[in-house]
């Protein structure tokens, strides 16, 4: 196996712990734990072909792993806020308690 | 493939499995810093310098933490009455395992048609930078914008709802 097949093997079996933290969790913050792990399998998968790629010196699969670094922080920021938001509103951040769209 | 690249992958998806799998959500939290971690080895090991050291910044130093204030800020941390996990939880496990075996299969797959080109060069911060303000500007203009806005919603959203109990 080449190091680039072992890196992206990786990163499927992060990015599926990641789904399966965000299908079988309760809690609304474990399920965002779940989607940064997905996140960072993605950008694991960006590094390594950036790096085995033909032309490493562009930069491209670097400058797009950091964007995408900025735009999960912005994420889980909001993400959080929105779970102690709810938790104010319903007492609880079980997803399978939140179950009517009404405030 | 190096001794290095063996112990952070098993850093890594250790941690994850562990932040996944564990009852208690602080523990979940610490496991998950243990997954980023070993996820900047990665990318460390990859020579890709900016982008582990930004992994740490960002993700063991602010979500992580985040994490954890959002724990400790709802009340009741104890493990629930009815299990930590959902009453569907085969069907979830069993759609995660599929998305596997699909990305797997697919990886093993097209292994021969990967590029295969050696690592050269060792990128510097210097190049990062440059390429952060000539070519790419109008996407960092955009993420600094974005920040920005997510940094004020994040306040308004948690804020109280009522002026009185501010």
């Amino acid at each position: 196996m080449t190091p680039l097949t072992c890196y992206l093997l990786v990163a499927a079996l992060l990015f599926a712990i990641g789904l399966a933290g965000a299908l079988i969790r309760r809690n609304a913050i474990l399920v965002l734990i779940g989607i940064e792990l997905m996140l960072n399998a993605a950008n694991l998968n960006l590094i390594a072909f950036w790096r085995y790629g033909p032309h490493p010196e562009l930069l491209t699969g670097m400058i797009f792993a950091i964007f995408s670094i900025a735009v999960a922080a912005a994420e889980a920021a909001v993400g959080l806020a929105l779970v102690i938001h709810i938790h104010r509103h319903t007492k609880t951040t079980y997803l399978d308690q939140i179950n009517r769209m009404k405030g | 493939m190096n001794i290095a690249f063996y112990v952070s992958a098993v850093l890594t998806l250790a941690g994850a499995l562990a932040s996944v799998l564990l009852k208690n959500k602080v523990h979940c939290a610490l496991a998950l810093t243990v997954a980023f971690t070993g996820l900047a080895f990665l990318f460390l090991n990859l020579n890709a310098q900016f982008a582990g050291f930004a992994e740490i910044m960002v993700y063991v130093g602010a979500v992580a933490i985040l994490v954890v204030f959002a724990i400790l800020l709802i009340k009741g941390s104890e493990t629930p009455l009815h299990g930590a996990f959902s009453r569907s939880w085969p069907i979830g496990a069993t759609i995660a395992a599929g998305i596997f075996a699909l990305l797997g299969w697919a990886v093993i797959e097209s292994a021969s048609h990967l590029p295969k080109n050696t690592p050269t060069h060792a990128v510097t911060v210097d190049q990062i930078g440059q390429a952060l303000v000539y070519r790419y500007v109008l996407p960092l203009e955009v993420v600094a914008i974005l920040l920005t806005v997510a940094l004020i919603g994040a306040v308004i959203i948690a804020l109280h709802e009522d002026g009185r109990t501010q």
